[in-house]
């Protein structure tokens, strides 16, 4: 062995220094995320005039010029058309909001008995939280309340009739709880509508297949408002002659068949997925049809899909406005039939309550997808490649 | 192996039937049938009585009557002393329309839009994300009610329109703009049109063989463009530009001549293309991200530049995966078309839902519904699919 002279290495580290001046900071950011070459440049110099033709008039119409308080048309419309504001004005006429934020909230339910839409809305949140929460344990009770037990007391709460409590007939309900209505029954029922679909789909026995298929694309074939024309027209004829059909409950029937097959198509393709070692594992432990679906395939299964799931939800919410089509008011009905009214009319009074449905509608879905994209991350085992 | 089978001969007697799984199946198969049959008995019991009750004779008599509507809308000869079929037919090439006018327009924003979620530029990339997660969001109906009553309706009347180049008007009753009129000899220029294309088709055909033999390139792009814009060109120059146009002008009331687009048929084609847009941003942004990063690594290895790396081996590799969602966008955007009812553009459902209600055949006008969108749906599947075939991975 030679011996070395080792008074050359370096005993202690170098402190380190501060990056590079022309690497951090505003200025190299903005060269290197916007003015990375001459294109670069081109586009982001055409990107900030858009934003500036788009963004100041959009504030000062939304907030800046807009009318918060008022009783009538006058707040919003100008000299010329025979308001208090004046010529040439535009901006958005919150006071109309305002005024009608009861009427978009609850139809025309009666606002003695309104206490029983808060609570059931009170109950449904209570519920739903800690079901959406992962830490929160007891999910099996939880979904136990929130889809069997929930459903019978909101029934009786909302529409009365029992134990003392007025009934509220469905026509005078409206706005964003009949929204909310569509929504969670189409939710609860497409999804395990859907399941048991998708697995008919699969099924080796060819008339359940068939029942199955001859469904599913004939529902994902025709537009809902032809599905929900057929559940508000067809569905009394197809009943005994003298049975009358409340109409919320056809419209409920209509959405809800339609999403489930969606959802059996969504649900498919998860199943579809699952391999095949995972099916014939199950058969080799010598596991039933139904305990291998429930214990080996569909956990699998809908976790795979689970962003697939989440958009047909977010697609069933947005179809419920078209309720309004067959003459329900949910939320954007209630705005749309708003406009008639002689009292509000001005020309600022459309814009600004469909801008009021539309941000209400894109909280609900945009808190969706998100959620969505939390669960992801969170069931991502790490199997997937 | 032979004691094997001997057991397996053995034991296959001795499962008793009400366990043997095919027996099941059939059984329950049997069952599913003779429910469903059931139901449908009862269902066609109850709606014949229901129809005896209410006075209304099925069938597809009804098309032959007079429809006594008006159509405020329409690509073909219709009045109000057309029959039923007719204004039903109406409403199809309504519906036809705007879905194709949509579909096209949709595809150019939503692959701008998806392009732009990939820039690298931060700005853009933010601007496109803002566009898809506010249309993703809401419903479509009301973008179209944004259009019609927050935007359209707005405008002012006619006698203040707002003028627009090339003589075209904005105004609360539609958008005009001038008609062309064709003259004598415009059918040379179609043909120049055709004989260019036929050309392209073959200087591409010659360019690639040439390439295949000898590695030189053509410039297939500028020449394509050459001829497809010459040629018509030299057309319109020899039979003397018989082209003339028909603006607009004011009248008392209104604005005569020219070509009017109506609100209704604007709003719902703009809110369509824009909402539909916004998801097809997305898949094309998913099927760019989808080809593996190996693949355009391999292509610069090779001594391929960003441009042709885009073109040979991203672009066919990423339609692979954009081609089948993309279908299902179109399908979509064509059924949510029928949203026109809600605004009152004579669409199938429309001008369906008025006869509807003046007839009182029910059952007669959801099975048009039925058959057209399925149709529909079926024949837009087919076509995308045997695009899809062609441009599928082929394996071994």
């Amino acid at each position: 062995m030679q011996e070395h002279d080792l008074s050359f290495v370096r005993a202690e580290m170098v402190a380190s220094q501060a990056p590079p001046v022309a690497e951090h900071g505003l200025v190299p950011w903005l060269r290197k995320n916007m003015f990375a070459n001459v294109v670069d440049t081109i586009f982001s110099l055409l990107g900030i005039a858009l934003v500036f033709m788009i963004v100041p008039p959009l504030v000062q119409w939304a907030f800046i010029n807009a009318q918060w308080t008022g009783s009538d048309r006058t707040a919003c419309a100008t000299l010329a058309q025979g308001g208090l504001q004046p010529d040439g004005w535009s901006g958005a006429c919150w006071a109309f909001v305002d005024a009608k934020f009861q009427q978009f909230m609850f139809g025309r339910y009666p606002s003695a008995e309104r206490w029983r839409v808060y609570l059931t809305g009170f109950l449904f949140v209570a519920l739903l939280v800690p079901m959406l929460v992962p830490r929160v344990p007891r999910k099996g009770l939880n979904a136990l309340l929130l889809f069997v037990i929930f459903p019978v007391v909101g029934f009786f709460l909302l529409s009365g009739g029992a134990f003392g409590l007025k009934p509220v007939a469905t026509p005078l309900w409206g706005g964003l709880m009949v929204t909310l209505v569509l929504a969670y029954v189409g939710i609860s029922v497409s999804l395990p509508l859907g399941i048991l679909l998708a697995l008919g789909r699969r099924s080796h026995m060819p008339v359940v297949k068939l029942v199955c298929v001859v469904f599913i694309e004939t529902m994902r074939g025709v537009p809902l408002i032809t599905i929900l024309f057929m559940a508000s027209v067809m569905l009394p004829l197809f009943l005994p002659p003298g049975t009358s059909f409340d109409k919320l409950l056809r419209a409920l029937i209509g959405v809800a068949l339609f999403a489930s097959a969606y959802m059996a198509e969504v649900i498919r393709g998860g199943l579809q997925a699952i391999p095949k070692g995972q099916y014939e594992g199950a058969d080799a432990l010598g596991l039933s049809y139904w305990k291998k679906t429930n214990l080996i395939v569909l956990p699998q299964a809908i976790k795979l899909v689970i962003p697939g799931i989440v958009n047909t939800f977010i697609g069933l919410f947005k179809d419920t406005s078209l309720v309004y089509i067959i003459g329900m008011f949910d939320l954007l009905g209630a705005v749309r039939q708003n406009f008639s009214d002689a009292n509000w009319a001005s020309p600022q009074t459309p814009i600004t309550g469909l801008v009021f449905a539309g941000f209400v509608f894109w909280l609900f879905c945009f808190g969706m997808s998100r959620y969505s994209i939390f669960m992801e991350r969170r069931l991502d085992t790490g199997h997937k490649r | 192996m032979a004691t094997q089978q001997t057991i397996a001969e053995g034991a296959a007697p001795r499962v008793p039937l009400l366990y043997d799984p095919r027996v099941r199946g059939i059984a329950y198969q049997i069952l599913v049938f003779v429910g469903l049959f059931a139901f449908v008995y009862w269902i066609i019991g109850n709606t014949t009585a229901n129809l005896q009750r209410a006075n209304i004779a099925s069938g597809f008599g009804f098309l032959q009557g007079r429809a006594g509507f008006d159509i405020g809308d329409s690509l073909v000869a219709y009045s109000s002393d057309s029959t039923y079929g007719r204004a039903l037919y109406v409403g199809f090439l309504n519906t036809l329309r705007v879905a194709i006018l949509g579909i096209i327009t949709a595809t150019i924003v939503g692959f701008v839009i998806g392009i732009g979620r990939l820039s690298k530029n931060w700005l853009i990339n933010r601007i496109c994300l803002v566009y898809v997660e506010v249309f993703r969001n809401i419903p479509p109906l009301l973008v179209i009610f944004f259009w019609y009553f927050g935007v359209l309706s707005v405008l002012p009347l006619p006698r203040d329109s707002i003028e627009l180049p090339f003589g075209s008007y904005l105004n609360s009753r539609g958008f005009y703009f001038p008609k062309f009129l064709w003259g004598e000899g415009a059918g040379l220029i179609a043909l120049a049109l055709g004989l260019a294309l036929v050309f392209i088709w073959f200087v591409r055909r010659w360019a690639a063989k040439r390439q295949a033999a000898t590695g030189d390139r053509f410039p297939v792009l500028w020449t394509s463009l050459g001829l497809l814009i010459g040629l018509p060109l030299l057309a319109f120059v020899v039979t003397g530009f018989p082209l003339s146009f028909q603006f607009p002008a004011l009248s008392t009331f209104n604005l005569q001549g020219g070509i009017q687009v109506r609100p209704e048929f604007l709003s719902l084609y703009l809110a369509l293309s824009f909402y539909t847009a916004a998801f097809i941003a997305e898949i094309v942004r998913a099927g760019v991200l989808g080809v593996s990063h190996g693949q355009s690594e391999a292509a610069h290895a090779l001594g391929l530049r960003n441009r042709p790396t885009l073109r040979l081996v991203v672009i066919p590799q990423a339609l692979r995966i954009i081609i089948p969602p993309l279908t299902s966008q179109y399908l979509n955007l064509t059924k949510n078309s029928s949203l026109a009812v809600a605004i009152g553009y004579p669409d199938l459902v429309a001008t369906g839902g008025t006869t509807l209600n003046q007839t009182g055949q029910a059952i007669e006008i959801v099975a048009i519904w039925l058959i057209v969108y399925l149709g529909l749906s079926l024949a837009t599947a087919a076509f995308m699919n045997w695009y899809n075939a062609r441009k599928a991975l082929v394996e071994r």
